[in-house]
């Protein structure tokens, strides 16, 4: 499908996983996460995606500009353990065409 | 010995309704819940955050939504074990179970329904490497009995809620409140925040922002801290107790060694009948189970409910027939006396 891109996610066990990340479906990337079950159920997204826990957090590893975050992202990173400086909460990030080759990996569980 | 016919683990919404449906069929329930008030997430979590698909409710805020189905099942009167852990579950010689807390509270039932959504609620620890040395001896995670730390000096890690309402507490029980975030700006009710800087300008809350706690060291017992302010050297600190509040994480916990099915962090039911596990007379319901095509919906949860506790009358009067009755037909007796029904139709001859 055209209007798929292509992602990588490196799981929490360390390995990368090449997938089709579809932009049409209004997903977020702790969602594509959840899709391709890259990590267990009931370790990741578990407030659902209002940056209320820290449970999809992903290191951004590509250069790709994404949008800023929001202040609730950034409270939530605030409290939040293991952050590093391209620290991103997943369920914030909708995936857009432009994030084409995007390369992230998902934080340790809490 | 606390007795009910049904015992439910956990409060959330699918629990509490699960008081309602049953009843309705006059079955009396108990609930256990580690957090020390009913609702689960929507109380704990996201109180102020609005549902949309509640049936019937175009918009409704999930407190609310917890506040409405203690409301409709009130009559029932629920009783309640809150504050304490479901621990341990044995089955008796009569086929019914006994449950105990980490508090060592004992709730027996002929049936029990797990409605521990994803779990229970646990505190986030920070990573620091000898940070469980510490636990109990200088280092907590929530805060029991604030009399502990009369006269104490108290540092406090955190930006939400719980961080500024019990550094405004502990400013008057305490000797010394040091209050550490990594951000300057704190996420809480407005007037807790306005509180508190208050309470800095008149020098009874020390406040360093943006900044970390580093390490921790004592012998046997905690009795100082190292914070680390972002682009500085790290300063020590002596105190008497370290008090990371950085919210709570769900987890399974002990309902996992309960020898039932586990299947990605859930358990596995019998979704063709009665939401039953694999030991019959446990049944899981709402976001803690899982069966082929399985979505985590507190309306799900609410069918799973319903139909749970058809079963359950069934285990609880053997060989009695049950038919399905309508509200709006039937009423509703509850079990503190008081009758809910329809008004009469008809008001009066006309001659």
């Amino acid at each position: 499908m055209s209007s798929d891109i292509n992602i990588k996610i490196t799981d929490r066990l360390g390995v990368t996983h090449s997938i089709e990340a579809p932009t049409d479906m209004a997903l977020n990337l702790m969602e594509i996460v959840r899709m391709y079950e890259l990590a267990p159920e009931g370790t990741i997204g578990i407030c659902g995606g209002m940056a209320m826990c820290a449970s999809c957090q992903c290191y951004v590893q590509s250069a790709h500009e994404l949008p800023e975050k929001s202040d609730d992202e950034e409270a939530m990173l605030s409290e939040a353990f293991h952050v590093k400086s391209n620290s991103r909460l997943g369920c914030q990030i909708q995936i857009k065409p432009e994030m084409e080759g995007l390369e992230v990996e998902l934080a340790p569980e809490d | 010995m606390i007795k009910s016919d049904i015992l439910i683990i956990g409060a959330g919404p699918t629990g509490l309704f699960t008081v309602f449906e049953a009843g309705l069929l006059k079955l009396k329930c108990h609930l256990i819940d580690a957090l020390s008030q009913p609702g689960g997430q929507c109380s704990e979590i996201y109180p102020k955050k609005p549902i949309y698909d509640i049936p019937a409710y175009p918009e409704i805020l999930a407190g609310d939504l917890t506040k409405k189905l203690l409301e409709q099942s009130k009559q029932f009167e629920p009783g309640f074990t809150l504050g304490e852990r479901a621990e341990t579950i044995e089955k008796q010689a009569d086929d019914s179970f006994i449950v105990t807390t980490n508090k060592g509270t004992k709730h027996q039932a002929p049936v029990v329904a797990i409605a521990g959504g994803l779990g229970s609620f646990e505190p986030r620890k920070p990573v620091l490497e000898n940070i469980s040395d510490f636990e109990d001896n200088g280092v907590a995670y929530m805060i029991k009995d604030p009399e502990v730390y009369r006269n104490k000096r108290v540092v406090i890690a955190g930006g939400g809620d719980s961080a500024l309402d019990w550094s405004i507490f502990l400013s008057d029980v305490a000797s010394e409140v040091t209050l550490i975030h990594r951000r300057t700006e704190f996420r809480g009710a407005l007037d807790s925040v306005e509180k508190v800087q208050d309470l800095k300008n008149k020098g009874k809350i020390n406040l360093i922002t943006p900044a970390e706690v580093t390490a921790l060291f004592g012998h046997h017992k905690l009795e100082s801290i190292e914070v680390t302010k972002s682009g500085e050297t790290p300063q020590r600190i002596d105190t008497d107790a370290f008090i990371p509040l950085f919210g709570l994480s769900p987890k399974l916990g002990p309902i996992a060694n309960w020898g039932l099915e586990i299947e990605k962090n859930a358990i596995k039911v019998n979704n063709a009948l009665d939401y039953q596990t694999i030991i019959p007379g446990i049944f899981a319901i709402g976001d803690v189970n899982t069966y082929p095509g399985k979505l985590k919906l507190i309306l799900c949860g609410f069918h799973e409910a319903t139909l749970m506790c058809q079963a359950a009358y069934k285990i609880i009067n053997p060989g009695k027939r049950l038919v399905l009755k309508y509200t709006t037909v039937s009423g509703i007796d509850g079990f503190d006396g008081t009758r809910k029904e329809a008004p009469k139709s008809v008001v009066k001859s006309i001659d």
